[in-house]
């Protein structure tokens, strides 16, 4: 096997405003392993990444490809060099099949006309060799995530990648699918290509890859056999000096008495109008957290929004025993009821707005931010300093267009915000995407609180972890049915990966 | 506002009018003519005199109203395009109002005013409830209420509305109790312009201060964050449009009461389209969109005198006009266009923003 590294950069150095993303950066890995490149949220590996595949122009540095320098001009530059990335967003055209979008870009032309026979054969060998399994012939609209996935996966593998790099590859995926991905993986791998993982989570980089570099806040830190660590030093590199996540305080079982929130036969459409929830029912109590489980697109994010009126939705849903589901959203919010957007950035705030209108947003209406139809930019202000005080977020200024805050600042102002309001109900959806550890355990004790003050709190998420770590009960969600509803105490791992994949408990 | 805020906002407006009359200057010097002589000859029959001012401001009072007009629609994120046709409807509600009923001037006046705005408002609807409830577009929509507009005026005014006296496709005269009179006699400033004032700083005061313009500017800006918030985004499109719509109803109705005292066909020279760069240059301010429209009114008023005086036609200020929205478009383009770096410009639509924004490390 060849000696000299698949990929070594050196002292790559890369800023934004405001933020140096990359600094004096050194990477190398080999041909024929697996290499993990773990750190935080904004630690900058993707950075990192983006920079090796030319999305990137890098400030200083250099990149070695098996020894040789190249200046990235660009992907088409990169992809020739036998680079391929898939990123955490797919980039795929939803109605074309399968095989159209591998080949998109690179067709096999015979008389001037895209040669489907030649191409498919091409593609049907490449999945052979690695075992990968897709129907070529699917529209891309229609395949699940993880199908999806093995598209991007095949893609780079048409274009005769040798060096494959995935940007948080399981994020999206089962327990089970994320097996079956690292078989794939390893199976490259072994074939001599050099796949460089993006991730965070450790216990997949310690039972997968070969070797580790840790990246915080913008440097590497460290470069390791993964044999010869684990995971709790990896953690410790990962976040410094600062203090692991504790671990939740023990609470008692979900209280008794009537449910603040009863959910009865309720089904919702979805974008295409099919029924992305199917008459489910449960119940959420006041103390409690319920968290929903499941893979992205299983009906969360209706779910969520019918709960809060932002989605038409047929059944029956009883807060506080009256039903709610004709009313609009602002009688809903009025009546106690706080959400935590998925995408806060676009559903949670304004982002042209300056911090302290999205303070106020939704609470705009009355006293004490307005009397008579008119705004009090005074008590505006107050509050938003108040809410910067509170829940740490970092801004410069309450002046300051909120686009300018980073990820997790926005989501604390989000959740802040929802949290001031004193929510009898708090329907929270990935609440800590893309948040760093510190950032994320600011806003689960930020969860924890408003539970222990008597609100309900119904938690969607895709991070099991999180799951495990905060909820009193689990309801995993599969093609918008209940596939099984499971107390603390018996929720693992392996029940709610089988759950998630739709096995009926 | 700190200094270097304001030489940013008006950067922008001050280098389009630097263009285009720069522009202007070339083509006036490649026909031979002296631009600097032609430009001094607009100055001066636009500002020259006491006559020349008021002139100017009696053009510029309904580029004002439906600038502002077009500039609260974009607020909220619509492109009402069709403040012409509003304006029309606008104007003829006030001129009927104004020769049919017979009243004291106290109730006269103000009730002429609220049919202009009444209709100039109704206009509007129709296209903010299509948008609203089935998501069709409003620049469609207003462009063909436009055409609506034009031809049932023009129907009213040659049959059910005509002055029987005359050939002329117009309506009666309207009484003397439902006119504006002069505010200042010089150039006919008539107290149109009082109007025309009170409505940008309502403007302003509703977009600085208001719940109602918090919200139309949430709508504006990013629709999802504004329905997460629990504001009512259909009804904030209906009420921006029919706010739009009576600005501009106003402005038909005032040009008829403060100068005309009678509906006549294609009596708009096109005020409710040269709003649309009225608005865009002024950044869809209060007070920008006022001095936009004086500049606009200006310009109008000063060609004229200028092909009387030299040898340039009439014509070079349409040019000038015409830079001057290509320079306020690019803003405006770059705004909508995602990917593009998005500035602090009020009231462009930065939904498309937030989603770069996310996408960007």
């Amino acid at each position: 096997m060849d000696v000299t590294p698949a990929v070594e950069m050196r002292q790559i150095t890369k800023g934004f405003p405001g933020v140096l993303a990359n600094d004096r950066i050194d990477f190398s890995a080999n041909w024929g392993e697996m290499h993990a490149l773990i750190g935080e949220n904004g630690a900058g590996k993707t950075t990192l990444m983006n920079i090796l595949y030319g999305l990137h122009r890098p400030d200083a540095g250099e990149t070695l490809l098996s020894g040789r320098a190249v200046k990235a001009l660009g992907p088409r530059h990169a992809i020739a060099c036998g680079i391929g990335m898939v990123h955490q967003h797919f980039m795929l055209v939803p109605a074309f099949s399968a095989l159209e979008n591998v080949i998109l870009g690179a067709e096999p032309v015979r008389f001037g006309q895209t040669d489907y026979r030649r191409a498919e054969e091409r593609v049907r060998a490449i999945c052979e060799r690695f075992g990968l399994q897709v129907d070529l012939h699917a529209k891309v609209a229609d395949l699940s995530v993880s199908a999806q996935q093995k598209v991007e996966i095949l893609k780079a593998l048409y274009r005769e990648a040798r060096i494959l790099i995935l940007d948080e590859p399981t994020s999206v995926l089962t327990p089970q699918e994320c097996d079956s991905l690292f078989a794939m993986l390893r199976e490259m791998a072994r074939s001599g290509m050099c796949i460089i993982l993006i991730t965070h989570k450790l216990r997949e980089v310690m039972a997968n890859s070969d070797r580790v570099t840790v990246l915080r806040q913008g440097r590497a830190i460290a470069g390791l056999e993964t044999n010869s660590t684990t995971a709790e030093e990896l953690a410790r590199l990962m976040v410094g000096e600062r203090e692991l996540v504790r671990p939740p305080e023990e609470r008692e079982a979900s209280p008794a008495g009537p449910p603040l929130l009863a959910v009865i036969n309720l089904s919702v459409p979805g974008d295409r109008g099919l029924r992305a929830v199917d008459s489910i029912s449960f119940q959420v109590h006041a103390g409690e957290i319920l968290g929903v489980a499941g893979v992205d697109g299983n009906g969360q994010r209706e779910l969520a929004e019918a709960l809060v009126g932002l989605r038409r939705a047929a059944g029956n849903v009883e807060f506080e025993g009256r039903n709610i589901l004709r009313m609009s959203v602002r009688r809903r919010l009025d009546a106690g009821i706080a959400y935590v957007p998925e995408d806060s950035g676009r559903y949670g705030l304004v982002s042209s707005y300056s911090v302290e209108e999205n303070a106020i947003l939704g609470a705009h209406r009355g006293s004490p931010f307005a009397r008579w139809g008119i705004l009090d930019r005074h008590a505006a202000r107050r509050h938003a300093l108040n809410l910067i005080e509170r829940v740490g977020v970092r801004a410069a200024e309450t002046r300051m267009p909120a686009r300018f805050l980073s990820g997790g600042n926005r989501q604390k102002l989000v959740l802040g915000r929802a949290l001031y309001r004193k929510p009898k109900l708090l329907v929270a959806s990935q609440p800590t995407r893309g948040l760093d550890v510190g950032a994320a355990q600011d806003v689960h004790l930020g969860l924890l609180e408003a539970c222990a003050r008597g609100g309900g709190i119904l938690l969607i998420s895709y991070d099991l972890d999180e799951i495990f770590s905060l909820a009193d009960r689990v309801m995993v969600m599969f093609q918008g049915r209940i596939a099984g509803m499971v107390g603390r105490a018996e929720a693992d791992r392996e029940t709610i990966g089988a759950l998630m994949l739709g096995a009926r408990s | 506002m700190r200094i270097s805020q304001i030489v940013g906002t008006a950067g922008v407006p001050v280098a389009a009018l630097g263009a285009a009359f720069g522009a202007a200057a070339i083509v006036v010097l490649v026909s031979g003519g002296s631009p600097m002589e032609s430009f001094a000859a607009m100055f001066s029959s636009a500002f020259g005199s006491g006559t020349a001012v008021g002139e100017t401001l009696v053009k510029s009072i309904p580029l004002m109203l439906t600038g502002l007009a077009v500039a609260l629609g974009l607020r909220a994120g619509l492109f009402n395009i069709g403040a012409e046709g509003q304006l029309l409807v606008g104007a003829l509600a006030a001129a009927w109002v104004g020769f049919a009923l017979d009243l004291p001037a106290v109730i006269h006046i103000p009730l002429c005013l609220a049919a202009g705005v009444a209709g100039g408002a109704l206009w509007a609807f129709l296209p903010g409830l299509l948008k609203a409830k089935r998501g069709v577009h409003e620049v469609i929509t207003t462009i063909m209420l436009n055409h609506v507009a034009f031809y049932l005026t023009h129907f009213l005014v040659t049959t059910r509305l005509k002055d029987v006296h005359t050939m002329a496709p117009q309506t009666p005269e309207m009484h003397a109790t439902a006119r504006l009179g002069w505010l200042i006699e010089a150039g006919g400033l008539h107290w149109g312009i009082l109007v025309a004032a009170l409505c940008v700083v309502a403007f302003a005061f509703l977009m600085a201060r208001s719940v109602i313009g918090f919200e139309l500017k949430a709508v504006g800006f990013s629709p999802d964050a504004a329905r997460t918030a629990g504001i009512n985004v259909s009804g904030m499109i209906v009420l921006a449009m029919v706010l739009s719509g009576a600005l501009a109803g106003a402005a038909g109705a005032v040009e008829v009461m403060g100068v005309h005292h009678k509906f006549y066909d294609q009596f708009s020279p096109g005020y409710g389209f040269d709003s649309i760069a009225v608005a865009l240059l002024g950044n869809n301010t209060a007070v920008g969109t006022a001095l936009a429209a004086v500049l606009f009114g200006a310009l109008r008023n000063g060609a004229l005198g200028m092909q009387l005086a030299t040898d340039t036609p009439k014509e070079i200020v349409t040019l000038i006009q015409a830079i001057v929205i290509v320079f306020a478009g690019m803003r405006f383009l770059k705004n909508r266009v995602p990917g593009t770096r998005g500035s602090r410009d009020p009231g462009l639509r930065a939904d498309t923003q937030g989603r770069a924004d996310a996408a960007n490390p």
